[in-house]
């Protein structure tokens, strides 16, 4: 499903002593299909563009056009049933997402919500319990008495049984154990490719934007300032600099390597193997050169 | 002489106490913690970590076991005073929240503490300073973004000026410049003062800067020694929901695309160092 933010512009209480402007004239267009990461400083509005994809917050200049739907200030809100249930998104704070008494109903409530009926809701949660590798016995417990990384698996599952066409991600791994978070980012790779998904995730990790996305936008202080493929992207070291942030460490290993040897390697290395390949291809054409 | 800050002795914890089929969150558990260490505390998901902490602090109590901290041992009576010696920063900022605005809430701890007020408002600058939030004093703290809250989270707990400070994935949403910045300006408080940092992380990179590291399995400690001891038990760590850090991953993969890397490397610079070396020998 295609998105496209027009001209949006965001602020929150907007008309109180409080209002406070978090988006300007951002324009992104997510084609269907595609695989977006969104990077950026803190308090950049990553967030609230996130929110806007399916309408939980409706801009308050410009509009977003999701799918067929166009969203603008004066949307309401019956329109938007169909927008929720084709957008599924995984909040930042788990704790934000869940509100049942246990984790069975918490993971089936989104599906029953849409007319699934109470047998599939039932094995889409026992299905998704276990590819997010939680204990099963899990399933009967409150979803407040779990540890953090096990209350984000449980948020995620809420989503993913939802089977939305647009999956959108806001710092999805933040509390994942180290194999959890390779596991589970791999996993949305899986449906984005299998299913087809729009895939749009926000993260602070430029290893994970460089390895799973074909399109990469830059907030820096409300705007988009840039967006382009990860390789385009995470080459400009400059303009990553100029907005606080890095490139992936691949990257910098390539470029202090390079430093030192005083060579350049023929490609940038957008991930932990193609680096390997990358190195190995320089040894041995060093060892033929000779 | 360096004295125990905090220890633990045979702890075990369980949430459910009537049900013994559930395994407890922690069980026979056993460290000590030297004052001016930094460990990191490291582990699986639901691997006990965040109630440690709570252990830690007080919040919880065991039902088998000693904590001691501050040469007390943990008790309903000693809580106060080792409190007041501790700053905690927990796992999610939400639920630690009480002030109105983003000063009140720094400052709400330093008021327990009877801390004067001329003090407390220099300190509540200070600490706010040190994590770039000082353009945001009188901002709601729940209305504020993800990283933001994180280092609203971590100004209150420096603000208390602290002997030791436990860390709960506190920068788990910061981007990584400003990570960094919060990792380097507690280095330097511990420079100056001798703070005791206890960290509990998913970030192995930070994890790999401790003095010690502490890993945790299923609620029972698996090991416990340097990065370098912890590190090369390799391929081990990831059968724990672990990982190793990224210049160990990037030796192992050169490895077998082939280079034949000889060190076990920590760091970025020491693997460069060495491909250096091994390419200009040719
Ligand atoms: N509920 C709210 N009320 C008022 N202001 C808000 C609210 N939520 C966010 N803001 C402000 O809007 C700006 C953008 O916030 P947003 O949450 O979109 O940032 P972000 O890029 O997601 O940051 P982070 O990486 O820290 O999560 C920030 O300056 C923040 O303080
Ligand atoms: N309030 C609670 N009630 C019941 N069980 C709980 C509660 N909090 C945690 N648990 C359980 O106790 C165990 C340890 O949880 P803890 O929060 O200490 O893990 P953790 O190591 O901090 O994990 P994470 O990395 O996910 O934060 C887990 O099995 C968890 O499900
Ligand atoms: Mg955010
Ligand atoms: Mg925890």
């Amino acid at each position: 499903m295609d998105i496209l933010l027009q001209e949006v512009g965001y602020s929150y209480a907007m008309n109180t002593p409080f209002e406070k402007r978090a988006l300007h004239n951002v324009n992104i267009h997510i084609p269907s299909g595609s695989y977006t990461a969104i990077i950026g400083h803190t308090g950049s509005g990553k967030s609230t563009v996130l929110q806007h994809l399916n309408a939980l917050l409706k801009p308050t200049e410009g509009s977003v056009v999701i799918g067929e739907q166009q969203v603008d200030a004066k949307t309401k809100g019956k329109h938007l049933r169909d927008i929720r249930r084709q957008v599924g998104i995984v909040f930042q704070f788990p704790e934000q997402q869940l509100f049942d008494e246990t984790v069975l109903k918490d993971i089936m409530f989104g599906p029953l919500n849409y007319g699934v009926s109470e047998e599939e809701a039932s094995r889409r949660a026992h299905e998704l319990v276990e590819q997010l590798g939680l204990p099963a016995d899990v399933l009967e417990k409150s979803p407040f008495d779990l540890s953090g990384g096990q209350m984000r698996r449980v948020a995620i599952a809420g989503v993913l049984a939802m089977e939305p066409d647009v999956l959108v991600l806001d710092e999805p791994t933040a509390g994942l154990d180290p194999k959890g978070r390779r596991e589970i980012m791999d996993l949305f790779h899986e449906l984005h490719v299998k299913k087809g998904l729009t895939t749009v995730l926000v993260t602070h990790s430029m290893e994970d934007a460089a390895r799973y996305a074909d399109q990469v936008a830059i907030m820096h202080q409300g705007k988009c300032v840039a967006t382009g493929e990860p390789k385009d992207i995470f080459s400009n070291e400059e303009q990553l600099l100029d907005y606080r942030l890095e490139p992936p460490r691949t990257i910098r290993l390539q470029r202090k390597f390079e430093e030192k040897m005083g060579i350049k390697l023929d490609s940038i290395s957008l991930t932990e193997e193609a680096l390997a390949k990358n190195l190995a291809l320089a040894f041995l054409e060093g060892r033929e050169a000779e | 002489m360096n004295s125990i800050i905090m220890s633990f002795k045979d702890v075990t914890f369980t949430y459910t106490p009537d049900d013994q089929s559930v395994r407890p969150a922690v069980a026979d558990l056993s460290f000590s913690i030297e004052e001016g260490e930094w460990i990191a505390l490291v582990g699986h998901n639901g691997s006990g970590k965040s109630t440690i902490a709570k252990l830690m602090n007080g919040l919880l109590f065991p039902q088998a076991g000693e904590v001691a901290a501050m040469n007390l041992t943990m008790s309903e009576e000693s809580l106060w005073d080792i409190r007041s010696q501790m700053g905690m920063v927990f796992q999610n900022p939400d639920n630690q929240f009480v002030g109105a605005t983003v000063q009140d809430d720094v400052a709400f701890a330093l008021e327990n503490n009877g801390v004067p007020h001329e003090e407390m408002v220099v300190r509540v600058k200070e600490s706010l300073r040190q994590v770039k939030m000082e353009e945001f004093l009188d901002h709601e703290p729940h209305h504020l973004s993800g990283g933001q809250k994180q280092r609203v989270a971590i100004a209150g707990a420096l603000a208390l000026r602290p002997r030791l400070l436990i860390l709960d994935e506190a920068t788990s949403m910061l981007d990584p410049q400003g990570r960094m910045e919060v990792i380097e300006t507690i280095r330097e408080l511990r420079e100056e003062t001798g703070l005791t940092v206890i960290s509990i992380t998913h970030d192995l990179e930070e994890a790999a800067l401790a003095d010690r590291i502490i890993v945790m399995n299923a609620g029972r400690k698996h090991k416990e020694g340097t990065p370098e001891e912890v590190f090369l038990t390799g391929n081990e760590l990831t059968t724990l929901g672990l990982d190793l850090p990224f210049a160990m991953r990037m030796t192992h993969l050169l490895r077998e695309a082939g280079v034949q890397v000889l060190g076990e490397h920590m760091t970025e610079d020491e693997l460069v160092e060495e491909l250096w070396t091994f390419y200009s020998k040719k």
